[in-house]
């Protein structure tokens, strides 16, 4: 699918310049990055020091009891490779603590619970080391909602966004992540052995390719069920739908002449 | 034969003050390198995501902001792309032409883009007109970024007689297309098929920088009119572009191929006519 090809060096040039300019114009010259280990997070920590050098980054590993030690050893890794500083957060004993109140709490809340907990430490050293939270989220999680809202979405810059996955592992190959780390099978690490895809019920490599003629080339739903299982496109559809709300920002109640968002509209970047 | 400087340069979002001063900066480079005239890029006065700031960095056509920056400018011409608001309180996406310390002429964008990414028609009017003015290096038009995807307007200044197409834009990347961006290619197929076939100097300059995580690419370009890309800026970077423009090659191309005097314009006119007053589309009205 060439479609999905990208020419990593202008996607690189414009990802470091991204990175230089939403950073620096807002009178910052570091982002903190939460580091997993994972393809994702390595190439936000890569295209960080190629945009800002290897003291414009601070990568957080926050590791949990169950989260797997070949993850916290790669992230290591690439803390590492890149000599970039880096704090490790063990998030055990404030996650227990919280879960002995609610013994009975499945998984997913367990798993969502961690996601929100390191985005308040990201958030918390964002403040003291005067470093934007640098997001590590890619294109295909956004669009099946493969996310925990205010948790791994949180950040204020987000370089790797608009990238599939299979986007990001090519880049991420590009900018010279370790192979180990790009061709592991990537998993949200919540419990121990998970893996996204197994989770989803699909592949990335497909349903990148799915997504590319549904989102980026708009093709219609007959045209998709002519290259596609017809319950495969309708099941991925319905993961996009469902997860609208996750990728907008909360409703208000609209009541006067100028609500936020709606009639009141300035950019983000408004004066700088 | 004349310098031309293109400013592919980033303006702050609405704050026009310190978009004016970034300009005499500009200004001052340009200076140094002996141009004739200084182009900035569509909105170089205000930044692109405006909404509703629009009202607040609108100036009028015969602001004093404008003369005081071709004051500032000497001898040297300018174009500068602003929001205009007109007597009636409309607002514009424009461009003006400034010498020696007066404003000569402006242009409203006629083509606002609404769709996809674009959101302009919501904030801004659409200008209504189209006219050549003389410049002192002859006789120009200026057009604003989506005004290029409309070879109406192209063709309507060759046919007006300019010898120099002053285009300025704030183009954004939206699609990679090899080792570019799409836009940077489709803006250089435009420009060149302009100049070869309306047999005229394409002078196109571009912003960079990033808004909302929108990237502007820059590339700006001079093309000549065999269609030949004689200058080129980097992508995505700031830079003084430097070009000699010479009229004579525009005579030139015209003694090569005169395609413009073998114009048919009145049969353009007849069939353009019989279009525009026959019911619909033949494609719209098929069922």
């Amino acid at each position: 699918m060439s479609g999905l090809e990208i020419d990593c060096e202008v996607v690189r040039g414009m990802l470091t310049r991204f990175i230089r300019n939403e950073v620096g114009k807002f009178g910052f010259e570091r982002v903190v990055v939460g580091l997993s280990g994972g393809v994702d997070s390595s190439l936000s920590c890569f295209l960080g020091v190629e945009a800002l050098g290897k003291e414009g980054v601070l990568a957080v590993l926050m590791p949990y009891k169950t989260s797997s030690p070949e993850s916290t050893a790669d992230a290591r890794a690439v803390v590492q490779q890149l000599g970039i500083d880096s704090i490790e957060v063990d998030i055990t004993p404030q996650i227990d603590v919280y879960f002995e109140r609610f013994a009975d709490a499945d998984r997913m809340r367990r798993g969502n619970k961690m996601a929100r907990e390191r985005m308040t430490i990201l958030y918390d050293l964002s403040m003291k080391h005067k470093a934007l939270v640098q997001g590590t989220s890619n294109k295909t999680e956004f669009l099946l909602g493969y996310t925990t809202l205010w948790g791994d979405m949180a950040c204020a810059i987000n370089p790797i966004g608009d990238l599939y996955k299979s986007q990001v592992r090519q880049l991420a190959t590009c900018l010279g992540v370790p192979e180990r780390i790009v061709r592991k099978p990537p998993s949200a690490d919540l419990w121990r052995g998970q893996t996204d895809e197994e989770e989803m019920g699909l592949t990335y490599e497909e349903v990148d390719r799915l997504l590319f003629m549904m989102i980026d080339e708009r093709r219609p739903r007959a045209e998709l069920e002519r290259h596609f299982d017809p319950a495969f496109v309708a099941k991925v559809a319905g993961m996009v739908q469902a997860s609208q709300y996750k990728r907008r920002l909360p409703v208000i109640a609209k009541i006067s002449a100028r609500s936020i968002d709606r009639d009141f509209r300035y950019s983000r970047d408004w004066g700088r | 034969m004349f310098r031309v400087g293109l400013a592919q340069m980033t303006p702050i979002l609405g704050d026009v003050a310190a978009n004016l001063a970034l300009h005499r900066q500009w200004i001052e480079r340009a200076r140094e390198q002996k141009i004739d005239l200084l182009m900035f890029p569509e909105l170089s006065l205000t930044g692109y995501h405006l909404r509703d700031l629009v009202p607040d960095v609108a100036l009028k056509a015969d602001s004093p902001a404008l003369k005081e920056l071709s004051q500032a400018a000497g001898e040297m011409s300018l174009v500068v792309g602003f929001v205009e608001e007109s007597p009636s309180f409309r607002f514009h996406v424009s461009a003006a032409y400034l010498e020696a310390g007066h404003v000569i002429h402006t242009h409203r964008k006629v083509y606002l883009p609404t769709y996809g990414m674009f959101d302009e028609e919501r904030y801004l009017d659409a200008g209504g007109r189209l006219r050549a003015f003389e410049s002192r290096f002859g006789p120009s038009v200026m057009l604003i970024c989506e005004d290029l995807w409309h070879p109406s307007l192209a063709y309507l200044a060759a046919h007006e007689g300019v010898f120099f197409l002053l285009c300025i834009a704030d183009s954004p990347a939206r699609g990679l297309s090899g080792a570019s961006v799409d836009a940077a290619q489709v803006y250089e197929r435009l420009c060149r098929v302009y100049a070869q076939f309306f047999q005229v100097w394409v002078i196109f300059v571009n912003r960079v920088g990033f808004e909302e995580g929108v990237n502007f690419w820059g590339g700006s370009m001079v093309v000549n009119p065999m269609g030949e890309v004689i200058a080129r800026a980097p992508l995505m970077d700031e830079h003084l572009l430097v070009a000699e423009v010479d009229e004579g090659e525009i005579r030139r191309a015209r003694i090569f191929a005169p395609l413009l005097a073998s114009e048919r314009l009145d049969l353009t006119l007849r069939e353009l006519k019989r279009i525009v007053e026959s019911p619909g589309s033949a494609s719209d009205e098929r069922t």
